[in-house]
């Protein structure tokens, strides 16, 4: 690595390099909702007072008001996970049509693997779609660069320019350069109405510029040096981008590369050069064949990864299977399953609803985890908000025993259009809203119904029973996720009326409040060895070698789920807590 | 970059054992002591309770964040399943630390302890100084936990020589 003089070194992950660099930059607005691998974007910028970052509502409010800003004259940044870019994509597309007014970046990390998400999605598709140019970084070190050159490209092309960042981008810390910032003027909004509102007339003129544009920006790809060969051996040459680059320089060092920086627009006399060179030539990606694509509609040649490899993570020892054309071979033994945390208010919930036979529609949360052995008591997740709008969906074919469950950050994000849907189209039944105060999946962030913003600072705070009751919700009931047999009783009661009825179960977030209460006592006469307790997935608690029921007292935290469970009176409450 | 051949360690355990937090401090000690250092590792759904592995990779200029399977010199796991799991990632004559772990369920008290004893133990085969050792520990544990963290760590370090 070679970088100047005075250079200061930190130990950045990939998200944390992209803030870096977007801050030096001159980044004024920065929006986003939180999502594995993408949260720590906006959570290390919010350390710079220099910038305004917010936690939005959702990706498609966050992506609006960060063009907006852009429009009307600052750097802006947008962050999402994947997925969350589709909930974006609305603006996303019209986006392109605009342009922008400062440097407009959309920043889109992918999960290759599925560590943490509902599908596989590559984002680099998407930039086709929208025809917007893509930068693809490999390391944490490109991250911030690559971020800084998306700023000079939106303002030099009038357009937003996505950065496409991997799991194994975002996660990987290295030495990162960390320099100063740059302050950029603000560019004065003049109103312009044939570029900024897209009612036909406009919008087809648009779309013919927008065409001429990505002609521009495919000269400009055959040029810039994010799009760069590396000679080696003649041999054998790589074609490829992003953590798959690492991973080939890794395994065939001596190997010639083009490394592609800026793969949409893509190069094609670069390209087409490149492979004149060597005598086999390789196109090595991550997830889709979307570069494998790019070269084969121009007829240029080049052996490409069997396509089992479409499906999940690359890893470095794949390349001499991708570069022998073998299928993948087996994969890594099977992870150890998580679970939610001990004392997890879902937990109790989910027992609940389990006991009560429920078929029970969920949403994209901690609470996921609720459809996993031995708990299996949530039964679809599709996307955030779905909770809601499949409760509805499985109640018009006729399902009487469901209900919806949804996070109280799911709500927020688009839970609350689905319950107007479900009031104005008189749809009857439970929905839960399983509210721990907090986003806890992507790292315990605030949003609306906190009354936080990302800085911390105190806000207006959303009250989730007035907005359900304004939605049209008939009654709106508050519980301890706890009390199970209150809950039980509740759920039991709405459940038979005519009506349309939220429970709101709230308690903190485990991982927000440490507080314990005094363990649980096991009576070993008592117990009848059912091993009902089990069933709860508490991490807590266990079956011993000698076939004995064991609590961790290191680990409980007391919430006495156990002991409602255990039919025999074999754990019972410590009563001197 | 300083020359060294790319070093190899990869952590491995189950959510809130610390996995995490034991490659942070040996990034920056390899960072401190000039190296090129990568560290990988998944976030979010895995880290409830799941699997964690921390990827570590230091030397003159390293590649890959991840290390190819059969290339690890070290394999550093706090719990006995995830070494079973991830054994094939060790190198013929690679070090593992079981031993090790056996020893720090003995001689640390306070469970939350056994990532820096395990540290420690690592250190020992590192050519990282105890000087970088040490000011790492400081930046990863600074105000919380610093003298309990130390203390283990050198528990470690010493148990082996």
């Amino acid at each position: 690595m070679e970088h100047a003089a005075g250079d200061r070194f930190e130990f950045l992950s990939g998200n944390e390099a992209l803030a870096q660099g977007a801050y030096e930059a001159g980044l004024k607005v920065a929006c986003a909702y939180p999502g594995t691998p993408s949260s720590e974007i906006l959570e290390f910028l919010s350390r710079f007072k220099e910038v305004d970052s917010q936690w939005s509502v959702n990706e498609k409010v966050a992506f609006e008001v960060a063009l907006a800003a852009s429009i009307a004259g600052v750097r802006s940044l947008y962050a999402s996970k994947q997925v969350g870019l589709n909930v974006a994509m609305d603006p996303l597309m019209t986006s392109a049509y605009t342009g922008v007014g400062a440097g407009f970046v959309v920043v889109s990390c992918d999960d290759p693997g599925i560590h943490s998400s509902q599908n596989e999605q590559d984002t680099r598709l998407f930039a086709k779609v929208a025809k917007v140019p893509l930068l693809e970084p490999s390391s944490p070190s490109e991250a911030k660069e690559f971020i800084q050159q998306a700023f000079q490209i939106s303002e030099a092309f009038d357009t937003p320019v996505i950065v496409r960042m991997t799991t194994r981008i975002s996660h990987t810390k290295e030495n990162v350069a960390v320099g100063h910032r740059t302050e950029c003027a603000v560019k004065e909004f003049k109103t312009d109405i044939a570029k900024y509102v897209m009612v036909p007339r406009n919008a087809y003129r648009k779309h013919i510029e927008l065409e001429k544009k990505l002609i521009k920006l495919q000269a400009f790809s055959e040029k810039t040096s994010l799009n760069k060969v590396e000679p080696g051996t003649k041999s054998l040459g790589f074609l490829t981008a992003g953590v798959a680059y690492l991973y080939a320089k890794e395994m065939y060092p001596q190997a010639s590369f083009l490394k592609l920086g800026m793969s949409f627009p893509f190069p094609e006399k670069k390209a087409r050069g490149f492979a004149k060179k060597v005598k086999r030539l390789f196109v090595v990606e991550e997830l889709e064949p979307f570069l494998e694509e790019q070269l084969s509609m121009r007829g240029i040649r080049a052996k490409a990864k069997h396509p089992s490899f479409r499906v999940g993570e690359l890893r470095p020892e794949f390349l001499p299977q991708i570069v022998a054309g073998r299928p993948k071979g087996k994969e890594l033994p099977a992870s150890r399953k998580p679970v939610m945390c001990p004392g997890c208010l879902h937990r109790s919930v989910f027992w609940v609803l389990k006991k009560l036979k429920m078929t029970v529609t969920g949403d994209i949360g901690c609470y996921t985890l609720g459809a996993l052995s031995p708990l299996e008591s949530l039964h679809t997740c599709v996307c955030m908000g779905a909770g809601v709008t499949f409760f509805e969906g499985f109640r018009r074919a006729g399902l009487k025993n469901v209900v919806g469950v949804i996070g109280d950050s799911t709500f927020v994000h688009s839970g609350i259009t689905g319950l107007v849907n479900l009031a104005y189209n008189k749809t009857k039944g439970v929905l839960i809203i399983l509210d721990n105060g907090t986003t806890a999946m992507t790292g315990s962030q605030p949003h609306p119904a906190v009354g936080l913003t990302l800085g911390g600072e105190p806000t207006r705070q959303l009250d989730l029973k007035e907005v359900c009751l304004a939605c049209g919700a008939d009654n709106v009931d508050i519980i301890d996720p706890y009390d199970v047999r209150r809950a039980e009783a509740l759920i039991r009661e709405r459940m038979q009326q005519d009506a349309l009825s939220v429970i709101i179960a709230r308690s903190a977030c485990r991982l927000l409040d440490r507080a314990r209460a005094a363990i649980p006592v096991w009576r070993k006469e008592n117990c009848k060895k059912c091993y009902l307790c089990l069933g709860i997935d508490c991490p807590a608690i266990r079956k011993t070698e000698e076939g004995l029921v064991a609590i961790d007292s290191a680990v409980c935290t007391g919430c006495n789920l156990c002991v409602e469970v255990c039919a025999f009176g074999a754990l019972l409450k410590n009563e001197e807590s | 970059m300083k020359n060294l051949e790319t070093v190899n360690i990869l952590f491995c355990g189950i959510g809130g054992q610390g996995v995490l937090k034991a490659a942070e401090v040996c990034g920056l000690a390899a960072m401190r002591q000039g190296y090129h250092v990568k560290k990988t590792e998944v976030h979010g759904m895995a880290q409830r309770g799941g699997s964690v592995e921390s990827h570590i990779r230091f030397g003159s200029r390293v590649w890959s964040a991840l290390i190819p399977q059969g290339k690890a010199d070290y394999l550093v796991s706090f719990y006995p399943q995830e070494y079973e799991r991830l054994k094939g990632f060790l190198k013929k004559r690679g070090i593992s630390f079981m031993e090790e772990l056996s020893q720090a369920r003995i001689l640390v008290k306070d469970p939350r302890y056994i990532n820096t004893f395990l540290l420690g133990a690592l250190s020992a085969h590192l050519s990282l100084t105890e000087d970088n050792w040490m000011a790492a520990l400081e930046t990863a544990f600074a105000g919380k936990g610093l003298q309990e963290n130390r203390h283990a760590f050198l528990l470690g370090r010493e148990g082996l020589k």
